[in-house]
């Protein structure tokens, strides 16, 4: 039985793990290869580089990080940031990401995403989406609906959450991963309600992000919001919690995980 | 010390597979053209997505007839993932005709919750194996795949391991020095280092038997 993936995700800046709260007031929280190998060996089952520079100049020391990291860490990782071009993706993977994240550049220009998945496969193409509430129409004030943000939160688009994310998978995603911008950094929990619509309305895995604070989040995740895997950063920077606390919880609430019998604790 | 050339095809990461190899102690070379492949002891040929472009990569750089003629010559192969598949006779994904080494098809995952299949899962060991020394039944390795290789009755005795999504599917087979698993062992953590290190292992001596030197390699790794 497929298990569910407990994900710490590394924001780069400027060759250093960073990490703020909605999307800003950036704090420096490590090296990114000595963090990545110290998840590694404490059992994370995936790991999620997002470089949120992302400036051309950075590719080089992002490119660097990727491949030291490739050498150290021997579970699957997903580079995210500034990837713009067929090629860009290509330099990625070939610096031993397994998969590459696009999310700006998606969204405005989608046949990336199918050129990407032709060139290398679906399963290494991921397209994360930054998601916000809306606020309540007055005239149907139940129904929620969330917008898709793009270049770091920052600038909001036309597009409907939900109904990008079926569009993404269409175009060729392998793998959806969705922030909750309105959780991101608030450790309020994730926000399961988004999750849901996302999870429902694809056939892809579901990652899980924005707003973990605790290991009953995760199961939350899982079990309301419908999500294949669990991504944070902070939770698991500041060692408040440990992957293994949070694989504990999820196996105790019946949630296959893979529990590494040789994890560092 | 134990040469492998890992074929070079244009797919992708190469880089996880040959750090992986030389994390357990071989020597890697990235073979990406028709050269006679003799020097080696052992070959490794990776990849993830569809058969047909792989194919055609293979033949446009000259890489297909050495890996057939190394098949032929019943020499070490280790498939990993599309490597796996490429062993069959042709894949549904794109209608590919591929090595034909072992009987049967590449077929869709079949009532799969999700696809892709993504992440760790069990590999249930159909009967012991070298390969899998020091491993326990039912370990967890890194999947990412939407088909996989399924051998006729006729080479029903390949199956060294099954993994269920949906339904059970083939996640390993063997059949002599010729062997191939669906999922990453260079993305699975220690028991993956350990899978390669006893592959490695293999082409040492055939009577390689893992245990202590195994387990002492990954203990290195993990320690460095």
């Amino acid at each position: 039985m497929l298990c569910y993936r407990v994900i710490p995700c590394l924001d780069v800046a400027n060759g250093r793990v960073v990490k703020g709260t909605r999307f800003v007031d950036l704090v420096d929280e490590g090296d990114p290869p000595e963090l990545a190998e110290r998840y590694a060996h404490e059992g994370a089952d995936e790991l999620v580089f997002l470089d949120i520079t992302a400036a051309p100049e950075g590719r080089g020391t992002l490119l660097d990080i990727v491949e030291r990291t490739a050498r150290r860490a021997f579970i699957p990782l997903t580079v995210g940031g500034g990837v713009r071009r067929v090629e860009e993706m290509r330099d990625v993977l070939r610096a031993g990401a397994d998969k590459v994240s696009l999310n700006t550049a998606a969204v405005s220009d989608p046949s990336l995403v199918s050129r990407c998945a032709r060139r290398f496969g679906r399963q290494a193409v991921v397209v994360a989406i930054d998601a916000k509430r809306r606020p309540p129409d007055p005239a149907a004030p139940e129904a929620v609906t969330w917008q898709v943000f793009v270049k770091g939160g920052r600038e909001a688009t036309a597009l409907d959450a939900v109904e990008w994310a079926a569009r993404a998978a269409a175009l060729g995603a392998g793998e959806l991963l969705v922030t909750s911008i309105d959780r991101d950094g608030t450790r309020s929990g994730y926000d399961t309600d988004l999750l849901r619509a996302i999870s429902r309305s694809v056939e892809v895995p579901v990652v899980a992000s924005g707003g973990a604070a605790t290991p009953a989040d995760f199961v939350a995740a899982i079990r309301d919001g419908e999500a294949d895997a669990v991504l944070a950063a902070s939770m698991f920077h500041r060692r408040m919690f440990s992957i293994a606390d949070v694989k504990a919880a999820m196996a105790a609430a019946g949630l296959p995980v893979r529990i590494d019998r040789e994890a560092v604790a | 010390m134990t040469r492998i050339a890992v074929v070079d095809y244009g797919a992708g990461n190469l880089v996880s597979i040959g750090q992986a190899l030389q994390a357990v102690g071989a020597d890697v070379e990235l073979v990406d053209r028709g050269e006679s492949l003799d020097r080696f002891d052992g070959l490794v040929v990776p990849g993830v997505g569809a058969a047909r472009p792989a194919m055609n990569r293979l033949r446009r750089r000259g890489l297909l007839e050495p890996v057939l003629g190394w098949l032929a010559a019943d020499r070490p192969y280790l498939g990993i993932c599309l490597g796996l598949q490429l062993l069959f006779e042709g894949s549904d994904e794109d209608g590919a005709t591929t090595f034909g080494v072992l009987p049967g098809r590449t077929i869709k995952l079949v009532d799969a919750p999700r696809l892709p299949h993504i992440g760790w899962n069990q590999v249930e060991l159909r009967r012991p194996h070298a390969l899998f020394d020091g491993i326990p039944d039912g370990s967890n390795f890194y999947f990412v795949h939407s088909y996989a290789g399924e051998p006729d009755a006729s080479a029903a005795d390949a199956i060294l391991a099954t993994t269920t999504h949906g339904t059970a599917f083939t996640s390993a087979v063997a059949r002599g020095p010729i062997a191939g698993v669906q999922f990453h062992p260079e993305r699975s953590g220690r028991d993956g280092l350990r899978f390669l290190s006893n592959f490695v292992g293999s082409l040492r001596s055939p009577a390689f038997a893992g245990g202590a030197s195994t387990s002492a390699v990954v203990a290195a790794v993990g320690a460095a």
